[in-house]
């Protein structure tokens, strides 16, 4: 039990999960379950008794129990023990302010992320403005390989997109097309299918990988079914570069998803002996807060920590990406452009913290108040804050999963922006292919038909 | 440049001059300014906006095969005027379709009894998702009384989040849905129509009617391509411990995706696959 006296009023928290879901920035989610702040000097109290609380007081109090919870099990038992108990004392506004110093290099990020659990984390991100979290995202570039090398300084990178409402093979050709003519694809090749069946996605998996082969592009493909589908298909020798599911931060949520430890660690296993990209890292997660609510899995913990989790368990399997698509939902987790623009924030940070390879997918529904502008705004903001990729959609309108998200023209965009080059590869196949020259696109790019 | 290019260039040539001939910028009268109407017909025509491409056959013919928005060309790093506001027009349309009813009309054509949620206003309804997952107790009630029970299939038709999906599809895909059942001798429950509605609900119903298999045709959420998209959830013998991959779904049910009348008699394959095999979902595709 917390207590805080501000202005006269004094606040109670019952435990650090209520202190934690108090704290959190205004998501309709956390209003849906019934955990969120009640008013914005609660918000504040909260805040001020976070900064007080200890990342041992935090450590010993995990917010769902150990015993009960595969995440928990997991951000458990991959802790640095060593790096956790010199930090043991620091309160979380100290973790903070260490954080964003200038004396504290990308290394010592490294370094204490090995020590940090979850809820610490998103213990900090609570404490952190809009600059704060970009900042400190600036100083943390993890990376990893598949085929390509993904979050190297001044680099970055997308995920063409290519999905057809029908899976028709000529269709998703024509996009990936499309999207390799801007430049769009040096993350991976990810076709959404409609149809889940190991038939139709080993399909779509050896089209994808011919069509690498042929036109010999430095790239990863993946199909995004579900986990065991995919495992079926490479057992059956479908050409499989990375592997996708998506994640959640509890137990429950993942149980909904129909994935586990043991589902992961078979993947993880099977792509290593089976799978056709170099690696290490061949796996790709996709997370985003709200799941958990929206399942009705969350056990009372705030969407974000639980996003922060849900990163904790991720980087076990050492994924090649983790893409973060908080707005996929709807307005009731995330109501607004406003709610979206700061989680896409928090992730960021919180999966860089995590020592994860973060992609940021600022989409919005049609269902919420949210517009192109929101997303806009969005995607420069965490591309400013070192974002190592976004998706790569046909004009920006996915016309499978029927939601928005960053166009070929915005990945082009944020790239010339901020004078930022395609993975080393890649850039060196696009000046190949006349798509671009010196970091920017040609007269020759944005069309489809150069692929013959 | 091909020789249509330097056509349609001439064209816009000569119109823009037209219009500046005919424009009365001077000593034009309040009244006459008043009268003249510019009227603007928007409508939406796929055109090819790269600037000379390679092939331009083949993106012409690859934009009729896909709605994605693709071969559209660019202004420097941005999409063309057209093509944004394009865009913007699709999304202003689906924000809309989100908000509207499915017609009385339909519903007594159809002859579907209508029941309802716990969600009382749509503004509950989008942020309350447990109100939408749940009949109501007058529903509960109505089903409990006047429903047949103990059949193998319950039918459900949602509204969800497209109204205007179950406007444009049901007609076709429930009728094609019941023909393929009975043709297999599978018995069905009264379909029913639920105003407000998730895809939980259908856990609750067939808790109340005791099928063994409960299907619900819900409108999704709406993209920019097609605001009538409807998409089937499936379950065998929902429970308490039922999770959301025991489900199995068929998405973009339309006529631009899985034309309805199509999907009908896919879907009842599919049923008679999930009761041989007493499973749904994940389980069902290891099964398989």
């Amino acid at each position: 039990m917390f207590t805080c006296t501000l202005k006269n009023e004094t606040y109670q928290f019952h435990s650090i999960a209520d202190v934690l879901a108090k704290a959190s920035e205004e998501k309709s989610g956390d209003k849906m379950a019934g955990i969120a702040a009640r008013s914005s000097l609660e918000r504040m109290a909260a805040k001020v008794v976070l900064s007080e609380i200890t990342l041992k007081e935090i450590y010993e109090n995990p917010v769902i129990a150990y015993e009960t919870d595969e995440v928990t099990r997991i951000i458990y038992d991959d802790l640095n023990l060593f790096i956790y108990k010199d930090i043991a004392n620091w309160s979380v506004g100290e973790l903070r302010n260490y954080i964003l110093s200038h004396g504290t290099s990308t290394s010592d990020l490294f370094r204490i992320s090995r020590g940090l659990t979850s809820e610490m984390i998103s213990a900090a991100a609570k404490l952190m403005s809009s600059i704060d979290l970009v900042m400190a995202s600036q100083k943390i570039r993890p990376t990893a390989h598949c085929n390509t090398t993904i979050g190297e300084p001044g680099r970055l990178a997308f995920r063409c997109q290519p999905n057809h409402p029908i899976d028709n093979p000529e269709g998703i050709l024509a996009s990936m097309k499309e999207g390799l003519s801007y430049g769009s694809g040096d993350a991976v090749i990810g076709v959404n299918p409609n149809n889940d069946s190991v038939e139709s996605v080993s399909r779509i998996l050896h089209m994808t990988h011919d069509f690498i082969q042929k036109w010999d592009i430095p790239t990863q493909n993946c199909v995004l079914a579900h986990v065991t589908t995919q495992i079926q298909a490479l057992k059956k020798g479908a050409p499989i570069a990375l592997m996708f599911q998506s994640l959640a931060g509890t137990q429950a949520a993942n149980d909904d998803f129909g994935v586990s430890k043991e589902i992961i660690d078979e993947a993880f296993q099977l792509m290593a002996t089976q799978g056709t990209s170099t690696g290490p890292n061949q796996l790709y997660f996709e997370t985003g807060q709200g799941s958990e609510v929206s399942l009705d899995a969350h056990l009372g913990i705030d969407m974000q920590t639980l996003e922060a989790r849900t990163y904790g368990y991720a980087r076990h399997w050492k994924p090649f990406m983790v893409n973060n698509v908080s707005g996929f939902i709807g307005p009731e987790t995330i109501y607004d452009g406003k709610q979206v623009i700061r989680a896409d924030l928090e992730d960021l940070f919180m999966g860089k913290m995590h020592g994860l390879p973060m992609g940021i997918a600022p989409t919005y529904t049609n269902h919420m108040q949210a517009d192109q502008n929101d997303q806009e705004i969005a995607g420069m903001l965490t591309a400013l804050a070192g974002a190592n990729f976004y998706m790569g959609v046909p004009g920006g309108d996915d016309v499978m999963l029927s939601y928005q998200d960053t166009s070929y023209h915005d990945d082009a965009s944020l790239r010339e922006m901020l004078g930022l080059r395609p993975l080393r590869e890649f850039e060196i196949w696009l000046v190949n292919m006349g798509i671009m020259e010196n970091g920017k696109l040609t007269e020759r790019a944005g069309d489809l038909s150069i692929f013959k | 440049m091909d020789i249509q290019t330097i056509v349609n260039q001439v064209m816009e040539e000569l119109q823009k001059e037209g219009q500046i001939r005919n424009s009365p910028i001077v000593k034009e009268s309040a009244e006459t300014k008043e009268s003249k109407v510019r009227n603007i017909n928007y409508e939406k025509i796929n055109q090819v906006g790269v600037e000379q491409p390679a092939n331009r056959e083949e993106i012409e013919k690859v934009q009729s095969i896909t709605p994605a928005r693709i071969g559209i060309g660019h202004t420097g790093t941005r999409m063309k005027t057209k093509n944004y506001l394009e865009f913007r027009i699709d999304h202003a349309a689906a924000q809309d379709a989100v908000f509207k009813d499915v017609s009385d009309d339909l519903l007594k054509e159809l002859k579907l009894p209508v029941l309802f949620s716990k969600s009382e206003t749509m503004d509950q309804y989008l942020m309350d998702l447990d109100s939408g997952r749940q009949l109501n107790e007058t529903s509960r009630k109505w089903a409990a009384e006047n429903l047949p029970k103990n059949k193998q299939v319950q039918i459900i038709v949602s509204d969800g989040l497209s109204s205007t999906g179950v406007e444009a599809n049901i007609k076709d895909l429930l009728p094609a849905l019941v023909q393929g059942l009975t043709s297999k001798n599978i018995t069905i429950g009264d379909p029913v129509f639920i105003k407000r509605s998730r895809v939980w609900i259908q856990d609750d119903l067939a808790s109340i009617v005791n099928c063994d298999c409960v299907i619900s045709l819900i409108g999704e959420r709406p993209g920019l391509a097609t605001a009538k998209s409807i998409s089937a959830y499936l379950i065998y013998q929902p429970n308490e411990d039922t999770v959301e991959a025991d489900r199995t779904v068929i998405s973009n049910i339309h006529e631009g995706g899985v034309p309805p009348v199509e999907a009908g008699a896919h879907l009842a394959d599919l049923i008679e696959v999930i009761l041989k095999h007493k499973a749904s979902g994940v389980k069902l595709a290891q099964l398989k």
